[in-house]
Parts: C-alpha cells; structure tokens; sequence
C-alpha cells in the first residue's frame, strides 16, 4: 500500500483517483454495508436530509482527520488538532468581531494562525526533540487555555459579519441542484482532502512525509535535513486545523472557547478506522476520509434506531477495535 | 479487509435493528429529548424526569446529550438525527443559544413542536420553556438567608458571572427581594468569582475581611456557594452561608453546618414537564410560555426528606 501511494509517476489524476480507488474498494463496500444494514433497519435513516446530516457531521472531524493522517503518516502524532482548531476559530472571532476586520482578513488570518501554531508544535517536536506525544499533549492544554483566555471564556459571535455561516451552512451545490442541499463545508471537506492527496502522492513534501514515517534515519543519512521537513508536515496539519476552525466556527456561528478537546481522538479514530497504521510511512486520505463517514454513519445510525447513548459509545469503541484487529489480520495475511 | 469488518458491522445494526424495532414497535408518540449534557449527574435527574413521564403519559421517549457540556456541534447533529426520526415532538435544552435556531426553523418546517428545557433560545419557535424560575428562587434565598441572620444585618451576594441570564437572575431575583421587602439588611457587596471555588474563596475572605460586620452571603451557584464556604472556613468566620444547588462539596458543607441551608432545583421536575408540555401541545392543548419547574430549600433539617434526596446529586 505505502509503495503504491509513494510512486509518483506521472499519473494523470484520473489513473490516480482510480488506482487509490480500486484499494479502497473494500473500504467503499463497507460503508455501503453499513449503510444498507441502516437502512434496512429503519426507514427513516436513508432520507436525503439525513445523509447530507451525516456528510455534514463528517466535515469537521474529517478535516481534523486528514491533519492527523499528514503527522501519522510522517510518524508522529498530534494530539492537538482538537484545541489547535478551537484557537484558529477564536483568532478568527478576534479579527472578525473584536477588531471588526472583513472576512478576507479574518478567515486567512486564522488559517495563518494554525500554521504559526503548527510550526511551533513542529520545532519542540524537530529541533528539541520533545517527543511528539508529550509536545502535542502539552500543545493540547496550551491551545485550550489561550483560547478560553483570549475570549474571556465566553463565546464570540459572528452576527456583525454576514455571510460568515455561509463559509459552512450555505450551499453552493444547492443552489445549481435545488434538490441536494449539500453545505458548504462538505464541499470544503472534499477539496482539502483531494488537495492533501494530491501533496501526499505528487510532491517532495508528500514523498518526504512518507519517508519520514517509515525510515527516518535513512533520510536523514540521505543528507535531507529532516528538520525541516517535519516542521513542515506539522505546519501543514496546523493551517488544515485552521480550515476546521473556520467550518465550525461558521457552522455554529460562534467561537466557542470551552470545546475542542476530545475531538482529536474522534480524528484519531478515523485515520486507523481508514487503514493508517500509527507505526506511520503509510496511509491515505480516501480511507480517513472513509473512516470519518463510518464514525459519523455509526453514530447516526445507532440515533435514528433509538440506541440508548451509553451502547452508542461501547459500539463505537468496539467498531474501532475491531476494524484496527480486521487491518492487522489482513496485512498478517 | 473491509468485508469482515463489515459483516460484523452490519450483523451488529441487524442486531441493534431487531432490538429498536422491538421497542418502538408500540406505535407511541414518540418525543425525543436532547439535552446539554449527558453524563453529569444533573443531567440524569433530568432523564429520570422524562422517563417517568414518558411511563405516566404513555410515550416513548429518548434522552441524549453531548459527552461534554459545551460541545455545540455534536449537539446539532443530535438534534439532525432526532429531527430524522420524525419525532412527534422534540424538547431542546440549547448549548447556545444562537446555533440551534436554524435546525429548529426545520423543526417547524416540518410540524415538529418545539418545547425549550432548561434554557431558552433566541427564537419564538419554542412553544415553551420549562426550567427554574432564577428570579424566584434567588428570592427565596433571600428570604432564608435574613431570617437566619434574624432580619437585620449585612449580606453579600457572590456570584458566578455578570453576562449569562441565570447568573443575572439569581443575582437580581435576591437584591430585589432585600430591597423591596427588607429594609433593615443592607446588600454591601456583589461579587463574581467565575464559579470557581478557589476565586470564590478568596472573594470571601477579602469580603470578610473588609466587612468585619458581614451577616451573611449569598453563593448564587454551586462552585460560588463551595467556594464561599471554604472562605469562611479559612478565615475562621460564623457568617451564615446559603449556597444554590448540589454537589457532593455543599451537601457535605449543608449536612455540618458551613452552609446553612441551599436552593436546588428540580431536575427531575424539568424533564418531567418538558414531556407533559409535550404531550399536552400534541393533544391540542394549550400550555403557558413558560413552566416553572420548580424548587426546594434545604438543610441539614430535611436533607434526607425523600422529596429532597431525590432532586439533589452529587
């Protein structure tokens, strides 16, 4: 798997997509099962407005997800996406509410914020050789805590800067296909997926973040100046925060200083869900972004049949489990 | 690697599908619940509440909650979900106030009434809100707290914040009531400790200190009031204390005395009356914009009472 998604030949996109694709099949199928298993057991879960609920559901954790995938991929782990996400959103409400800056400074404003951030995480991680777990652990806390004293722990609202929902509640597609009002942050969820795709498969970066997952040692004995390249890889994760800070932000139509904690292992959730091994060196976006699906059509699922929530949560747990059991057995195999 | 995983997967939701037609079967109203929270022990009175209503009035009725309080969007895709049901009703205790307004124009849009518990939205769509009357019940711990000073003397109010509408209230709901109806207590200081325990203890002992004369105060939620306490213990002071809901610290602080006495709300009684609201929307009966929920005063005298016992938790 990692030696297919490391050649980057000149593929066209549409080879590309197709040959990511035909490994995913299974994936695909299984959703599709999952789906059909719904479906089956309730009329009103195959709804249009219930599957744009779950595609809808998805687009926050999936980002979160590819941004964890990028750092799982290059052999980290970063347990601050969650946090990470909030900060950008409330960098967000400050330009956009506290200095009553337009969207075009706001919206990119945040975004750089989570690449700073990212980068930071990057050089405890690169140049002080703090161990991945503990810098993002600790980048965790610090996030949260700069986010609730940034706001004065109250939330911001955005109802001085119109359109701000749009970026996620609005509904491009809807408005050429009346009929399938997908939002927008759907639509946002898939572009930063092909585009993290593209990365992974067709640049050096994506090349090196593959490299450095799986033999370090040999890159940096290679002459590349791994450094580097990890802070990139964490920078990269940190402005995809930004992009999920903004999707919930404009979502709710607020930033909401007290969350993000706890959704960096939904993330986590996803990316082993969809077949990326936590060893790192390899890993695609399709199966995180499918692993975000089965955890968002899971938890739909299990609602629309009136589970009570405590068995919600030991299903879920045990879905994990047993697709992560199911993934070792096939590579065992 | 996919196809076993999901043949377990979908044996599961066959499995779980069995089982939710088995309950679901008897074609009962259904009402869904989604609260603020889901674990936290108020949060399961509140279920306990629905439940017994939902047995009483013969519905069917689900509770879920975000895992962490504060968690906006994972409670608007719970409200999707319930909204999918095609629930009969559907009563919402809104994380924020703001953000739930566009699922409940779905709501409307698609003839589910709306009931608000606990707290209100910025929509006239709800039909009502149930939950505890702050202005009321601050007025009570008024009355309470000057009849244990023995109806003269300083007091002050420490508070959690000076923004939301129940920290508002609770403050207003008790000044107004010294204002109005005693004139011989005199309020010296308002304070807002953020609900911490430690800035509420240091509030107190600075109040205690500036006011060596202070006969009582006022800790108008439970981190206040367990701060407030422990300001007093510290500072080795008898001021009387009346503190506001539970938790394991102030029934401690109740039952030996540091806190004189505390309101609770009734959280049982909230949920119970979502669905009774409900119930009686469905049945074409009219019900007022606002149901006060309920609540009690207590102290160490009837702690134990079964009324009390079962609206306090830990």
């Amino acid at each position: 798997m990692s030696t297919e998604t490391v050649d980057s030949g000149k593929r066209s996109v549409g080879e590309l997509i197709s040959s990511v694709a035909q490994q995913k099949l299974l994936a695909f199928a299984g959703l599709i099962v999952l789906l059909v298993g719904f479906s089956l057991a309730s009329p009103n879960f195959m709804q249009t407005a219930n599957m744009i609920a779950i595609l809808q559901a998805t687009s926050v954790n999936g980002v979160l997800a590819i941004a964890a995938t990028l750092v799982i991929i290059a052999g980290g782990i970063d347990l601050s996406v969650g946090t990470l996400m909030t900060f950008c959103s409330v960098i967000a409400g400050v330009i956009l509410t506290y200095w009553g800056l337009p969207m075009y400074i706001g919206v990119p404003g945040a975004l750089l914020a989570g690449v700073a951030s990212g980068a930071f995480t990057g050089l405890l991680i690169a140049r002080f050789r703090i161990p991945p777990f503990i810098a993002t652990l600790g980048m965790m806390l610090v996030f949260k805590g700069l986010s609730l004293a940034i706001s004065g722990a109250r939330p911001i609202y955005f109802n001085d800067t119109p359109g701000f929902d749009l970026i996620s509640r609005g509904s491009l597609i809807g408005y050429f296909v009346p009929s399938l009002p997908i939002p927008n942050g759907v639509l946002i969820l898939f572009v930063v997926a092909i585009a993290t795709s593209y990365i992974l498969t067709r640049t050096v970066l994506g090349r090196f973040t593959f490299a450095l997952g799986s033999n370090e040692e040999a890159l940096r004995l290679s002459g590349v100046d791994i450094n580097r390249w990890k802070m990139y890889v964490y920078s990269l994760a940190g402005g995809i925060c930004g992009v999920a800070g903004i999707l919930l932000a404009s979502r709710i139509n607020s930033a909401q200083p007290a969350i993000g904690q706890g959704y960096e292992l939904d993330a986590i959730a996803a990316v082993v869900i969809g077949g990326t091994s936590l060893k790192g060196g390899q890993g695609t976006m399709l199966g995180t972004i499918i692993g975000a699906l089965i955890i968002s059509v899971v938890a739909n699922g299990l609602r629309i049949l009136s589970v009570p929530q405590e068995w919600q949560i030991v299903v879920t747990g045990t879905i994990i489990i047993v697709a992560v059991y199911l993934d070792i057995l096939r590579r065992r195999g | 690697m996919f196809t076993r995983r999901t043949l377990v997967a979908a044996l599961g939701a066959s499995l779980l599908a069995g089982y939710s037609t088995l309950s679901l079967a008897e074609d009962k109203p259904y009402v869904a619940l989604v609260s603020k929270g889901f674990q936290h022990q108020f949060w399961q009175a509140v279920k306990i509440g629905a439940e017994q209503a939902a047995e009483e009035f013969n519905v069917t009725v689900t509770f879920e909650g975000p895992d962490g309080e504060g968690a906006v969007d994972r409670q608007l895709d719970m409200i999707s979900a319930a909204l999918s049901k095609k629930p009969a009703a559907i009563a919402i205790a809104a994380i924020d106030s703001q953000a739930t307004v566009p699922l409940l124009r779905d709501a409307e849009a698609a003839g589910i009434p709306v009931i608000a518990f606990d707290s209100g939205v910025d929509s006239d769509i709800p039909i009502t809100n149930a939950s505890t009357d702050n202005l009321a019940s601050a007025a009570l711990a008024a009355d309470k707290l000057v009849e244990l000073i023995g109806g003269a003397g300083k007091v002050a109010v420490v508070s959690f914040d000076q923004t939301s509408q129940t920290g508002i209230q609770r403050r207003d709901g008790f000044v107004d009531q010294i204002d109005s109806a005693y004139p011989d207590v005199e309020i010296v200081a308002i304070e807002y400790g953020g609900g911490d325990h430690l800035r509420s203890a240091e509030i107190t002992k600075t109040l205690l200190l500036a006011h060596p004369d202070l006969n009582g105060i006022f800790g108008t939620n439970e981190g206040s009031a367990i701060g407030v306490a422990l300001g007093k213990q510290e500072a080795g002071s008898d001021v009387v204390v009346i503190g506001y809901d539970s938790g394991a610290a102030q029934i401690a602080a109740v039952r030996d005395g540091t806190i004189a006495g505390a309101i609770t709300q009734n959280p049982v009684g909230i949920g119970y009356h979502s669905v009774e609201a409900a119930v009686k929307t469905l049945n074409g009966e009219t019900v007022p914009a606002h149901i006060d929920t309920g609540f009690y005063y207590y102290d160490a005298s009837n702690i134990d009472d079964p009324t009390i016992a079962a609206v306090l938790y830990d």
